[in-house]
């Protein structure tokens, strides 16, 4: 019997889903053992001309990181969901958007403006700009054109299942593996990992009182923080409650708060506004000016809320210029 | 669509409005509105909710993206919430709600909350035609469109199973 074939690949991420795969260090040998990698290429020798040679659903299941914002990414997306059986939106960037998706509360001409003119360290003294296409000897030649708004996997192409996480835990990747070498997947659509809230595998679970409330906001860098005890309860945002579990709560265990990389749970319909819920909840203020400071506190609700699902979330992005009465951002 | 820019838009544009209210004081101040025969603009849809604490942000946010040019909420006085402190609550996440809709680009006058006792149904009537008046003024609220969703429907048979070496016989 031939083995599985399986793809990797990414698109708008950093590269870390990637060291992911890699951190299944000697599990890795036995993936390799069960499988044959026929396209990686961060990793292997691969061109875009060994996967459109493949048959329709040669794959048997590939696995895409990354958020899709060039046209390149978008294609590639298309044709990899073409010849796999099953595609799996790989981390945070490709289930939800990611760190690249906050790039949605911005205008693409404010993101092109930004690096290609005035930040500081730039010398652009032409204004060049990339282009569409490039005129070289032997003819014109196209380039990826750069959207206006990023996307997540799913609303580029039909997605199969999520492994959530920036980067996912090597515990999910390893039993997502397992369950498709089994055949022990649960139903399409599913997100493979657990559909509890972080807290619920916190081991700071027993330090946090009954009646969660506190009297400031603060933030990682203002405090010592205390190893043992429940963060939210020592007045930082931690994501927790709105957060699916499924890490083991590295963060946590390294005295940083969740910043909820791993997404909402099912029941959620919009990360943010949960999450926003559950901290604006616990501030220990009935006085209705105390609340306006208090909550200023938060520097960035939205970029801290959103931070790794706008593209996902229900207003997407953010709205731009001249849409509503002609703004200007 | 609309347009904002174009003043016939903006002559024959009506807001919609959502309006979440609580059962035991602004609904009911509704309800007196109604039966003392006030009349007030047709815009908005209420919504009863047991108590504006219940109120999710994410109520606001799906109003929105359902295409409502306005979110209303109305609750309970200080100290007169029937739970006690619900009303604080939904102060609490409305406000930071407020800050995050505005650095979306959504207008802060888009989301208002006020405290309607159940005997204030002028009230009621005041801050809907206020409302309302703001709106046209502000126009229509424009969304990005979200791209639809293409996962997999989740209706699917339990078993999932992956042909081997798929395709290449």
């Amino acid at each position: 019997m031939s083995k599985p074939k399986v793809g990797f690949y990414w698109c708008a991420s950093c590269g870390g889903c990637e060291e992911a795969v890699v951190d299944l260090a000697e599990a890795i040998l036995d993936v390799v053992n069960a499988v044959d990698i026929v396209f990686w290429p961060v990793a292997l020798d691969f061109k875009r001309s060994d996967l459109e040679n493949m048959k329709d659903g040669e794959m048997a299941v590939c696995f895409v990181n990354g958020a899709i914002r060039t046209s390149e990414q978008e294609e590639m997306a298309e044709l990899l969901r073409s010849k796999s059986q099953l595609l799996v939106a790989f981390g945070s960037c490709s289930q939800l958007g990611g760190i690249p998706g906050m790039a949605n509360f911005f205008t693409r001409e404010s993101i092109l403006a930004k690096v290609y003119n005035d930040a500081p360290t730039v010398v652009n003294s032409e204004g060049t700009r990339p282009q569409e296409e490039t005129t070289v000897a032997e003819g014109i030649l196209p380039l990826p054109a750069f959207a206006p708004t990023v996307r997540t996997l799913d609303q580029t192409v039909e997605v199969d299942y999520y492994l959530p996480g920036c980067p996912p835990p090597v515990k999910l990747i390893a039993g997502a593996v397992t369950a498709i070498l089994e055949s022990k997947l649960p139903p399409k659509g599913s997100i493979l990992a657990p559909n509890v809230a972080l807290c619920d595998e916190c081991p700071r679970k027993e330090t946090k009182p009954d009646k969660l409330l506190v009297k400031e906001f603060k933030r990682p860098h203002q405090i010592q923080i205390d190893p043992q005890k429940c963060l939210l309860d020592q007045g930082l945002l931690c994501m927790g409650p709105a957060t699916r579990s499924g890490c083991e709560a590295a963060c946590i265990g390294g005295n940083m708060p969740c910043t909820g990389c791993l997404g909402p749970t099912d029941d959620i319909i919009d990360y943010g506004g949960k999450a926003l819920s559950a901290m604006a909840s616990i501030l220990d203020s009935n006085d209705e000016q105390e609340i306006a400071r208090l909550l200023n506190q938060i520097a960035d609700p939205a970029g801290t809320f959103y931070r790794y699902c706008l593209p996902a979330s229900l207003l997407h992005r953010s709205i731009l210029p001249a849409k509503n009465g002609g703004v200007k951002v | 669509m609309f347009d904002t820019h174009d003043p016939e838009t903006r002559k024959t544009f009506e807001p919609r409005i959502v309006a979440f209210f609580c059962n035991w004081c602004t609904y009911t101040a509704a309800d007196l509105a109604g039966t003392s025969r006030m009349t007030y603009e047709p815009n908005v849809r209420v919504v009863r909710l047991m108590c504006s604490g219940r109120l999710d942000p994410q109520f606001v946010l799906h109003a929105f993206r359902q295409g409502c040019d306005g979110v209303l909420i109305g609750g309970c006085h200080s100290g007169d919430c029937h739970y006690q402190e619900g009303n604080h609550k939904a102060f609490r996440r409305y406000t930071l709600l407020k800050r995050l809709l505005t650095q979306m680009g959504i207008e802060e006058e888009r989301l208002r909350l006020e405290w309607i006792s159940a005997s204030e149904g002028d009230k009621v009537r005041s801050v809907i035609n206020e409302m309302c008046e703001q709106l046209r003024r502000l126009g229509p609220l424009r969304l990005e469109r979200r791209p639809e969703l293409r996962h997999t429907s989740v209706n699917q048979p339990d078993r999932v199973t992956v042909e081997v070496g798929g395709g290449s016989q």
